[in-house]
């Protein structure tokens, strides 16, 4: 792109600027299935309109000695949306929602090892998207909670019925929610740090 | 109607490694190269959300228009991954750049919170206490 036109670049509005007190940020991801609302949830809590941002993913030829340029790779951009809540005057909390698959976890360096914890969104629609995910967080240790996004036209299943869907221990959360609506999306936030710090509790008695 | 059955997994033994990523006559991923220094000394690799600050209201003469637009942005503390939004640039470049910028001491970073093993509670509730007021 054309830097030289950096006047005109957009940057952040004078009231979405962070204070120069502002010493460190922490992240927590949110991580679901295609159309499952990452972006919703992450647009309802945040402070500053919804950013992307991207990566590209390249992918070699197979079985091919390429020497000869690029002909036989193929480039995907993937995106990211984020958002961002000032918690204090010195921290600032951002929430990342993230695409399901682990293909696309390592190019974001840090990601899901940096980040508090995770948000698992689901939808009862298509649960088992949502298994894989699962998975991976818990092969990494990365604590999560369970929010089911209550589509208008999805199945309702009892709370206690997808937790032995979902195969959670009676210690991870998992709450119903309605990722447009702000209180609903906060909420879910709440109930993702009260659980880490009920981790923190019991480690510290170890 | 039942639900899909899941099965939970353990922790795994090992991470897994990231999917080989040097193929012949391929350098990418050049972030995980740079490193910045944490609060205590320590060490750390550039994060989404390093908050970058630059260190001079205005960018020098010598900085290139790239950097400049970055310098820019970041009069105002601001994450790694806002300036890769708002510049177009994949996270990837961001590294390249700031790496740059920080050697130039034009920047300074400001090192991210991550998980430990043991999550400072003070932390976690400090983070309550400001979604409540959201």
């Amino acid at each position: 792109m054309d830097f030289n036109g950096s006047d005109t670049l957009p940057g952040p509005r004078a009231e979405d600027q962070l204070p120069h007190t502002a010493q460190s940020a922490a992240k927590i991801v949110i991580v679901g299935g295609f159309g499952v609302g990452k972006t919703t949830m992450v647009g309802s809590v945040s402070e500053i309109t919804p950013l992307t941002t991207e990566e590209t993913m390249t992918q070699a030829g197979i079985g091919v000695d390429d020497n000869f340029g690029s002909a036989s790779k193929t480039a995907t951009t993937v995106a990211m949306d984020f958002g961002r809540i000032s918690i204090t005057e010195q921290l600032v909390l951002y929430l990342f929602g993230t695409p399901g698959q682990q293909r696309f976890w390592f190019l974001w360096n840090g990601l899901f090892e940096g980040a508090l914890g995770a948000v698992v969104l689901v939808d009862t629609r298509r649960l088992e998207v949502s298994f894989d995910v699962m998975g991976r967080l818990e092969e990494r240790g990365v604590p999560f909670v369970v929010a089911v996004n209550s589509f208008p036209d999805a199945p309702r299943y009892a709370l206690d019925e997808l937790r032995t869907a979902l195969d959670l221990t009676p210690d991870i959360p998992i709450i119903e929610c309605d990722a447009r609506r702000r209180a609903s999306s906060r909420d879910v936030l709440m109930t993702l740090m009260r659980f880490l710090h009920s981790l923190a509790m019991t480690g510290s008695r170890t | 109607m039942t639900p899909p059955q899941r099965q939970k997994r353990g922790p795994a033994p090992e991470p897994p490694p990231p999917p080989a990523q040097q193929a012949e006559g391929e350098v990418r991923n050049p972030e995980r190269m740079y490193v910045v220094a944490g609060p205590d000394g320590e060490r750390a690799e550039l994060d989404l959300v390093t908050l970058i600050v630059a260190r001079a209201a205005d960018p020098p003469p010598s900085a290139s228009p790239e950097q400049a637009a970055l310098l820019r942005l970041c009069a105002a503390p601001l994450s790694v991954a806002e300036l890769s939004a708002y510049l177009h640039l994949p996270f990837s470049a961001m590294g390249v750049l700031l790496t740059e910028l920080l050697t130039a001491e034009l920047v300074q970073a400001r090192a991210p919170i991550v998980r430990r093993s043991r999550t400072d509670r003070s932390l976690l509730e400090a983070v309550m206490n400001g979604l409540q007021r959201l």
